[in-house]
C-alpha cells in the first residue's frame, strides 16, 4: 500500500503549500465555503456547551443564543458530583491498561516478526492481521461467554483484555513496519559486540521507537477512551462504567432535563477537546498514520 | 514502505547469518528464548479473545441457546433462516448500504473538496484543519448525543430554526421516513474530517513541479484538478473509500444515543440489530449468527476490495 505518512507525516503545524498564490475572487469563495463548513461543525458543539448554562425554559425559547441567565450550578453540580469523577477515572484506568498492554504485547511480537526468521512466521503474521478485518461486534456474544467463564465480567480486565486483543493487529503491524525500517547496521554491530536479541530489544530498539510507541499509544488510548460496545457488554455495575456508558445512563435518568444532559456531555468531552488542542499535531498524525500504514 | 531508504530486504537473514560469526551460538544469540518470551502474550490474548470467539460464533450459530449451561438445542441453519426472513435485518442491510453509499458519494467528494481548498495558500488553513478534524476525535456516543439535541424538536437547534421560520417543529429522529437520513448527516459530520486529512496528506505528496508544468501549459484550475491532481490521488481515494466502507459496516455507537435502531427498526444497522435482537434478548445462537453474517460481509468486502482496487497500491 502507498505509504504517504511514512514519507511525509501529516503535520498540522506545517503550512500547506500547493501551486501559486490564489486569486482574490477564488479566495473569497474558499473562505465562504470553509467558514460555512466550520460553522456546521462548531455550532452544534458550542450550542451544547451554552445549552448547559441555560434553564430548560431558556433552552426551549432560544436553543442557539447566549443564556439569559447563566446557570453555573448545572455545571458545578456535575463537577462536584462523585459520578462524574468516577466515570472519568474508570475510563482512564481502562484506557491506560489497554494502552500499556497493547504496546507491550504488540511490540514484543512485532520484534519477532521484524528480526527473526522462524518457521511459519509469515503465516503467523497474517494470522494477526486477520484481526484488522472485522470489528469486535462480530464476536461480541461468544466473547461475553468467554469473559464470563474467565470470571472477568464486571471487572476492568473484562474490558481491557478484549480491547487489547482487538488492537493487536494494528499494534503488531505498525511496530513491525517501524522496526524493519531501523538501520540494519545497528543490528549487525550489536550482534558482533555480543548483544543478544533480548538486550538489543531493550537497549536499542525500544529507545529508538518513541515515535511509533506514541502512535500506537494514541490510537489505542483514543479507541479505548471512546469505546462503547465492549464495556456495554462486559460491565454491569454503574460504579465501573466508563464515561460513554455513564452519559447514556445520565441521559436516561434526566431525560426531561436537557440542560443538565448538555452540561454533562460538555464536561465529558472536555478532556478530549483539551487534549486535542494541546497535542493536535501528534493526535492527527497518530490517528491518520494508523490508517494509512495498514 | 520507504524501503528505498534502507535495505529492509537485506535484514531478515541477519539474525541467522551473523550469530555464528562469534563461534558457538550462545544462548543470547539464539532466537528461541526471544520467540518463547515475546510471542506468547500477543498470541494468547489474540487467539483466546479474537479468533476463538469468532470460531465459537460459527458454532453457537447452529444452536438455540440463551447462554446458560451449554448449548444443546441444535437447530442447524434455522438461525440464518430467521435472520434473512427478519424485515428488521433487511432494513439493517439497506441502511448499511446507504451509509456506504453516502460515505463514498457525499463524504469523500466533500473531504476532497475541502482538502484542495485547505491545501491552497490561504491564511488560517491550520485552524480550519483542526476544526474539521475535531468531530473525528470525539466519541461516537458523544456525537450521537449532541446531535440528538440538535435534532430535538422541542429544545434543539432544528426546533429553534423551525420556530424562527414559523413552521411546526419537526421530530426527525421520531419519523421513520426521515430518521435514517438524519443519522447519515451525523455520519458525514463526524467522519469527513478524517478523510480530509488523508487527502491533505495525499496532496502534500504530489510533486509540485507537475502542477507547475500544467500551469505553464495553460491548464485552468479545474483542468489541473481533474487531469493532474485527481489521478495522482488515486491511491488515497481508494484508501479513503476502503475506510469509509469498513467503518460504515461497524456503525453502532452513534446510533444508540440517536435512535437505538428505531422508530420501528427504521434505523437499524447490522450491529444494532445484533445488539437489539441478540444481546438484549440473550439469544446467543441468533446473535452469533448475525455476527457470522457480518464477519463474512466484512472479510469478503475487505479482501475483494484490496484484490480488485488496491492491487498496485
Amino acid at each position: 500500500m502507498t505509504d504517504i505518512s511514512a514519507a511525509q507525516p501529516i503535520d498540522a503545524a506545517k503550512a500547506p503549500t500547493s501551486g501559486q498564490p490564489v486569486r482574490r475572487s477564488t479566495q473569497v469563495y474558499i473562505y465562504v465555503s470553509l467558514i460555512l463548513v466550520a460553522a456546521i461543525v462548531i455550532v452544534p458543539l458550542v450550542s451544547t456547551a451554552l445549552g448547559g448554562f441555560k434553564t430548560l425554559g431558556d433552552l426551549r425559547a432560544n436553543p442557539f443564543g447566549l443564556p439569559v441567565e447563566w446557570q453555573w450550578s448545572n455545571y458545578t453540580d456535575i463537577i462536584f458530583s462523585k459520578r462524574y469523577w468516577l466515570q472519568m477515572t474508570n475510563s482512564l484506568i481502562i484506557a491506560l491498561l489497554t494502552v500499556f498492554l497493547t504496546i507491550w504485547f504488540g511490540a514484543m511480537a512485532a520484534y519477532c516478526f521484524a528480526h527473526i526468521r522462524f518457521f511459519g512466521s509469515s503465516y503467523l503474521l497474517n494470522y494477526f492481521l486477520i484481526g484488522l478485518m472485522f470489528p469486535a461486534a462480530t464476536a461480541i456474544l461468544p466473547l461475553y461467554i468467554r469473559i464470563r467463564d474467565l470470571g472477568l465480567i464486571d471487572t476492568y480486565w473484562g474490558v481491557v483484555l478484549p480491547q487489547v486483543a482487538f488492537g493487536m493487529g494494528m499494534s503488531i503491524m505498525l511496530f513491525r513496519n517501524y522496526f524493519r525500517n531501523l538501520p540494519s547496521e545497528l543490528f549487525d554491530a550489536a550482534f558482533v559486540d555480543g548483544c543478544g536479541y533480548l538486550r538489543f530489544f531493550w537497549h536499542v530498539t525500544l529507545p529508538l521507537s518513541r515515535p511509533i510507541i506514541a502512535t500506537v499509544g494514541i490510537i489505542s488510548f483514543v479507541s479505548s477512551w471512546n469505546n462503547y460496545i465492549v464495556p456495554l457488554i462486559m460491565l454491569n455495575s454503574e460504579s465501573r462504567y466508563p464515561w460513554p456508558l455513564g452519559i447514556m445512563i445520565y441521559r436516561g435518568e434526566f431525560s426531561t432535563e436537557w440542560q443538565l444532559v448538555l452540561a454533562f456531555i460538555t464536561l465529558t468531552i472536555l478532556p478530549t477537546i483539551i487534549a486535542f488542542f494541546l497535542a493536535q499535531k501528534h493526535i492527527i498524525a497518530g490517528l491518520t498514520a494508523g490508517a494509512v500504514k495498514s | 514502505m520507504s524501503d528505498s531508504l534502507m535495505p529492509a530486504n537485506a535484514r531478515p537473514s541477519t539474525g541467522v547469518v551473523t550469530a555464528p560469526r562469534r563461534g558457538r551460538r550462545s544462548l543470547a544469540h539464539s532466537k528461541w528464548p526471544v520467540l518463547i518470551l515475546f510471542l506468547p502474550p500477543a498470541l494468547l490474548v489474540f487467539t483466546v479473545l479474537v479468533i476463538l470467539p469468532m470460531g465459537e460464533a460459527a458454532w453457537y450459530s447452529f444452536f438455540n441457546w440463551n447462554g446458560y449451561g451449554s448449548p444443546t438445542q441444535w437447530i442447524g441453519l434455522r438461525n440464518y433462516q430467521l435472520i434473512f426472513r427478519n424485515s428488521a435485518f433487511t432494513q439493517a442491510l439497506i441502511n448499511n448500504g446507504l451509509i456506504v453509499l453516502v460515505s463514498v458519494c457525499v463524504q469523500i467528494p466533500l473531504a476532497l473538496w475541502l482538502a484542495t481548498m485547505i491545501s491552497s495558500r490561504i491564511k488560517g488553513a491550520l485552524l480550519f484543519r483542526l476544526i474539521f478534524f475535531l468531530p473525528y476525535v470525539l466519541a461516537d456516543v458523544a456525537a450521537g448525543m449532541i446531535w440528538r439535541f440538535v435534532y430535538d424538536g422541542d429544545f434543539g437547534l432544528v426546533g429553534g430554526i423551525a420556530h424562527f421560520l414559523g413552521a411546526e417543529a419537526p421530530f426527525w429522529l421520531a419519523d421513520r421516513d426521515v430518521a435514517m437520513y438524519a443519522i447519515l448527516g451525523v455520519v458525514v459530520w463526524k467522519y469527513f474530517g478524517f478523510h480530509m486529512m488523508l487527502f491533505i496528506a495525499g496532496l502534500q505528496a504530489i510533486d509540485k513541479s507537475v502542477l507547475e508544468a500544467a500551469d505553464i501549459d495553460g491548464a485552468t484550475g479545474f483542468q489541473k484538478f481533474r487531469l493532474v491532481t485527481l489521478p495522482l490521488l488515486g491511491s488515497t481515494v481508494r484508501l479513503s473509500v476502503f475506510f469509509g466502507v469498513v467503518g460504515s459496516l461497524q456503525l453502532f455507537d452513534m446510533i444508540m444515543p440517536l435512535t437505538g435502531g428505531g422508530p420501528s427498526n427504521s434505523t437499524q444497522t447490522m450491529v444494532t440489530f445484533l445488539y437489539n435482537f441478540g444481546v438484549t434478548r440473550m439469544q446467543i445462537g441468533f446473535g452469533s449468527a448475525v455476527g457470522v453474517v457480518l464477519f463474512v460481509i466484512c472479510v469478503t468486502l475487505a479482501f475483494s476490495y484490496k484484490r480488485v482496487f488496491m492491487r498496485n497500491d
